[in-house]
This record gives C-alpha cells, structure tokens and sequence, in this order.
C-alpha cells in the first residue's frame, strides 16, 4: 500500500501550487441563488483556471460533429438519390429517354409553374406513372424504413450487430404472411398478406419485449436470446407453412420469402407512407436520448433518460417501419445492419446524424439495388432479398474485421 | 428553425417541468440521506441496516475490504438496485420513486467501469453530461463546463479523441468529466481512482475536494485508505455488509479498527512534516527471512 501523504481535510482547496500539472476544479461561478424560480447570471468569460495558461475557456470551441463532413454527406445523398430514381425510372424493358423522364417528372410536379412536357408515346407515359414510379417510390420507402429501424434497433441495444430481424420482427412478419397465403384468407381483400404480415411482426416484437422483461428492465443479453429463440419458432411454423401448402400457395411464399419489389402499386405506397412518417420522426425525437443510452442502462438513468420508456417506443417503432416495409416487398436482409454501419464510419456515432442519414442512405441502397434487380438480367425480374443478401454479407463480413480492428472491437 | 430546436421544442411541450432548475443547498444541509439501507440477495445480506447523511460542502469516503458492500452501497444510495429495507433521498426526493429527470439535476454518478457502445469522442462524451439541463436555463452555461471539466481532469489534448482508443485511465478521467460537467449538488463517485497514476489520483481528488469547497456534497468510494484519509472530511468503514464505523480521518482510522477490517496488522501514524495520517501494512523488513 502506497503511503500517499496529505494534510487531511484542513487542506486549502487553493491546490499545490508548485505542481503545475494539477489543475484545480474551481466552482468559483456565482452561484445559483437558492429557490427554482432563480435563472443563473449570466455570466462573463471566466478567467483561466490557475495552472491553464495556454486554454482560456473564453474562447471554448466545442466541436461539432464534423459539420462539413456531414453536410458533404447529405448533399451527396441527396444527389444520388435523385439520380438513381430517375434513373430507374428511365430503365427497365420499355425503354425511354432520361430526358423525357425527367420532362414528364416536371411536368407532374410544377403545377402552375408549367415546366416539362408528358411523354409523346402514351404508353410509355402510362408505363412511368402505373408501373416504374411506384415500385422507385415504393423501394425509396422500404429501404428508408428498414435502414432508419436498424439505426434505432442498434442505438437501444447498445450494440452495432444488433438487427431488426434479430427481435423477430421478420420471422414474425413471414410467418403470418405464410399462414394467410397457406390458409388463403381474403378477409382485408387484396391486402390480406400484408395485413397478417404487419400484425404478427409486431405481436413477435412485443412478444419478444414483454419475455425479456424481469423486474421492470430489459437485460439485452436476454433480449437477444428470447429474439433467437421466437426466430426459431417462427422459422419452424414457416416450414409448416410451406410443407403443407399446395403448389401455387407453396410459389407464392418461396416469392415472399426472396424479398421483391415486383407489383409495387401506388395504393401500397400511401399504405407504407404513413408508418413511415411515424417511425421516422419518432426516430428523430428520440436520437438524442440513444446518444445517451450508449453510455449503458444505468448511466443513462443517472443523465436523466427514462431508459425502459425509451426502448418500449424505440422498439413499438421499429415494429412499425420493419412490418409495414416487410408487408409489401418480403424479407430484405442486411438493409438494416450494412447502412447505419456505413454512416457511422463517415460521421461517427452521433444518432442526431445517423438517423435521418440512414433514412436517405437506406433509400438510396435499396432503390439501387432494385434497380439492378430489374435490369441485370434480360427479361428477368430477381429477387431484392437475394442480391442484399449476395452483397451484403460479405460485404459485412469485411466490414466486421476492418471496424474491429480500427474501432476496438464490439464491447 | 434547425432541426435541433424543433425537436427540443417538441421535448419541452411534453414535459412541462423542464425549466425548473432544482435548489440550491446550503453548505452544511443534508444532502443525501439512507436510511436503514439493506439488500438481501438469495437470503444473503449484503448490506444491512446502514445508515448515513451526506452534507453539502463535504467529502465521505466509503472504505473497506473487498466484499465488504461498498459498491453495493453505492449502487443503491444512486438508484440502480431496489433496496431490501431502508429508502435513499436525495434532498426530498425519494431515488427508487423520482423521475430520473429531476435526479439527474441533483446528483451525478461516476460508474466503476465506465463503459460506451459507440465510439464517440471525447468532448461528444462529456456533453453527455449536460444532457438533463436540455431545455433549461442552464443549458447556457454548456460551452463553458464542458470546457471546464476537460480542463480539470487534463483531458483537453484528447477532446477529439475517440472514447475506445483511449486508455483505461484516459477513460476513467474522461467519465469523471462528464460527471463534472453534469454540475450537480451531489456527486456519487464509485473507485473514482481505480485506474489512475499517481497524478491523477491527486488531481481528481483535489478536484472532487473543490466540488466540495463550492457546495457539493462528494461521496467516493475508495480503495486507497490513504488517499481517504488525505481528502475526506468523513470517512465511512464498510465491513461485511454493515457500517462499523462513521466519523471524521482522526477518530475513524485507529490501528484497532483497521486492523480488525482488513485482517492483518498495520501502522498508523502522523507525518512529521505536514501531520497528516499515514497508513501502511506493518511489513517485515526486506532482506530478512521471514
């Protein structure tokens, strides 16, 4: 045992000052006058603490999250975004110009203003309109949706790897899906699938929340293993599903369960739209608070954050953008586990940023990938969930080991 | 509007108490109180019946032998763990029923071993602190605390450092800053000098002693009786769950009890230049077969 010395607690709290590495903590401010109704003085740049020559507080410069990095970020977002979508508006088996496409986008949208001009060929305007702009709409949405749950599913469990599809929203989300198309219920008429989809996706989430709960919290350790555990269930009522469906229930799933965007009508876009709308800037009022929660369940608590409250909405939302994303399009793996990753290297971790990044990021992934999806092969539609998948993986996989490696590992 | 105003205009419509600063408390008021605190785990007590009154204005260290309940102690006097007996308040507000809102206002909690799931920097760390004043007046003072506590744990150089490419100690000082900057009337310090150089150790507690000096009530658990007895004005002995002892250095550390705590046989005395107690473990003399 050291036998540190010290005067004891007559010691002036002026500090040594023949040490000039010490610094003192001086609490010297004016002191808030007693009651709550007092508001602090405001107050003139303090002097220097002793011992700090070289930092004058006055001049403090807290540094923001790379300001020119992130706004670089969202301008090149925004650019892409637009590109690709007109773009794969313009591409596909009835071919027409970018130029027109973009007339015809105009002419839409500047309402009084009169700019652009419909597509001569009629079909091809009818082709537009009916056919490739709500399947780029709907892509834009799903992907939004799936990369903005990601950001927040990781945020509240405190961990990168952590992913929609581990709580069991997609397994969940699949297997009612199956179940209506196996049973061939119709009573929501044509949205039937989706519907069942949507409904057990979220009863998964809650269901998966509520068995983790003990004592009022959420251990995530257990959270995680509850998730795997309803995901092995689930998994085994899609067998069962599948086993006794006939052949064209049997097709109409194995398509669910690759993931497309194939279909896409403008009545799925304004049934997603809202969801979305919720989940996102439900996402965005709690960014600061997942900011918080990375320093850990407790601490979070002592800085102020109501943490059970927090997770139960974060993950209720997440429940509604996966399942309303999953509904209309399948499963699409790795959306949510490859983008917010991505913007976390450009910007760092601040969810102020990386949630409304991986909104624009997600869209810009996905309606890119369907984009490739539609024309890489002639005359062949494939399915989104296998190419993320194909790409995303080791995608991932690599990223894994670099992040690793660089950042200190997972914790 | 930036999108930051909006959202924390939205955040003070849904809670219509959030510019209520807490108040201040007078040098010498009570400021934390436990009464009768006890935890029973699987019939076990881990602590029992410990009862103590943190004022503004001081520093109590909490000692005592591995196992002895202090960082059960602490746990409970900030809230994490639900008491088997006895309550925990700090000023009027009870910890386990209080909004954590208005707890974060009063009191800061340094964690044993702190830990973050993302790699934010440094100063994004410490800004974490002002978090529970988001709304309030006191969010005009941000700049300058955070500045402030950067400056005394000397964490300025790595302000723009990532928190998992620090050291173990660079990152204790760093957590001690965020507490710092969460300026609080009571401070809860678990082994707030665990990782620390000898420095360091210095420093943080000079600066937990200046906290003190302007009206904060400090309670650190510590490992390092010596340091205890430099710095705190009370000191509180731990000693298989129960409190056995509660008073000023002077009177608390007597050879007898330390003796009796920690099991085997050691030497208190004062230093002959400055008089402050020195405590070490009565070893035998090197080269001597023992």
């Amino acid at each position: 045992m050291t036998t540190t010395t010290g005067p004891g607690p007559q010691r002036p709290a002026g500090g040594q000052p023949s040490d000039p590495g010490t610094v003192e903590f001086d609490r010297s401010r004016p002191k808030r006058p007693g009651g709550s109704e007092a508001t602090p003085p405001a107050r003139a740049p303090q002097p220097a603490p002793a011992g700090t020559p070289t930092d004058p507080p006055g001049q403090s410069h807290r540094p923001r999250a790379r300001p020119v990095r992130v706004t670089a970020l969202f301008a090149v977002l925004v650019i892409v975004l637009v590109v690709v979508s007109l773009a794969s508006a313009a591409l596909g088996q009835y071919g027409m110009s970018f130029g027109e496409v973009v007339s015809s986008v105009l002419h839409k949208f500047s309402g009084p203003l009169d700019w652009g001009h419909p597509i001569g060929d009629h079909f091809a305007e009818q082709t537009l309109w009916q056919v490739r702009m709500p399947r780029v709409v709907m892509s834009l949405m799903v992907g939004a949706a799936l990369a903005c749950a990601g950001a927040l599913m990781q945020g509240v469990f405190g961990n990168p790897l952590a992913d929609p599809g581990v709580v069991g929203v997609s397994s969940g989300a699949a297997l009612g899906a199956a179940f209506a198309i196996m049973e061939g219920y119709t009573f929501l008429g044509e949205y039937t699938v989706a519907g069942a989809a949507f409904l057990t996706g979220l009863a998964a989430t809650l269901l998966v929340y509520f068995l983790s709960r003990s004592g009022g919290r959420t251990e995530v350790v257990t959270l995680v293993l509850t998730g795997i555990a309803v995901n092995a269930v689930a998994g085994a009522g899609l067998a069962f599903c599948m086993y006794f469906s006939d052949q064209a229930a049997l097709d109409q799933i194995v398509f669910w369960q690759l993931g497309s965007l194939n279909g896409s009508r403008w009545p799925y876009v304004t049934t997603v739209g809202p969801f979305l709308a919720v989940g996102v800037v439900g996402a965005l009022l709690l960014a600061r608070q997942l900011d918080l929660l990375s320093l850990g369940d407790r601490a979070a608590r002592h800085v102020g954050v109501n943490v059970e409250r927090l997770r139960l909405i974060a993950i209720v939302l997440v429940a509604i953008m996966v399942a309303a994303a999953v509904a209309f399009s399948g499963i699409i793996a790795f959306v949510g586990l490859v983008v917010p990753h991505l913007i976390r290297m450009i910007t760092g971790p601040g969810h102020r940023v990386l949630v409304p990044a991986s909104v624009l990021g997600g869209a810009v992934l996905l309606a890119s990938a369907d984009l490739v999806a539609r024309t890489a092969v002639a005359y062949a539609d494939l399915p989104i969930g296998m190419l993320t998948a194909v790409v995303g993986g080791p995608f991932f996989f690599w990223m894994l080991r670099r992040t690793r490696t660089r950042a200190g590992g997972w914790a | 509007m930036t999108a930051r105003s909006i959202t924390e205009l939205l955040t003070r419509v849904g809670s219509g108490d959030r510019h209520q600063l807490p108040p201040t408390i007078p040098d010498g008021a009570v400021a934390l109180t436990a009464t009768d605190l006890g935890l029973q785990i699987e019939g076990r007590w881990l602590l029992r019946e410990v009862s103590l009154e943190l004022r503004a204005g001081t520093v109590l260290a909490v000692i005592g032998p591995n196992g002895a309940g202090k960082s059960t102690l602490l746990s409970l006097l900030a809230g994490d763990l639900p008491p088997s007996a006895g309550a925990v308040h700090v000023g009027e507000l009870p910890v386990r029923q209080a909004h954590p809102l208005h707890l974060a206002r009063r009191r800061a909690v340094l964690p044993q071993q702190p830990r973050l799931s993302f790699p934010f920097t440094v100063s994004e760390v410490v800004e974490m602190g002002r978090a529970p004043w988001v709304g309030t007046d006191a969010e005009d003072e941000d700049d300058w605390l955070i500045a402030r506590s950067l400056t005394a744990t000397d964490m300025r150089a790595f302000e723009q450092r990532r928190y998992p490419t620090l050291s173990g100690g660079e990152q204790a000082r760093a957590s001690f800053a965020r507490v710092l900057a969460q300026d609080t009337g009571v401070l809860l310090l678990d082994e707030p000098t665990a990782a620390l150089d000898l420095r360091h150790q210095e420093q943080i507690m000079t600066t937990a002693r200046g906290c003190a000096a302007a009206g904060a009530a400090v309670l650190a658990v510590l490992h390092d009786v010596p340091l205890a007895a430099a710095y705190a004005d009370e000191i509180a002995v731990l000693s298989e769950g129960r409190l056995v002892a509660l008073g000023p250095p002077l009177q608390v550390l007597t050879e007898d009890l330390l003796e009796r705590v920690y099991g085997l046989p050691i030497d208190v005395f004062t230093h002959p230049a400055h008089g402050g107690l020195m405590i070490a473990p009565r070893r035998a003399p090197r080269g001597e077969n023992i």
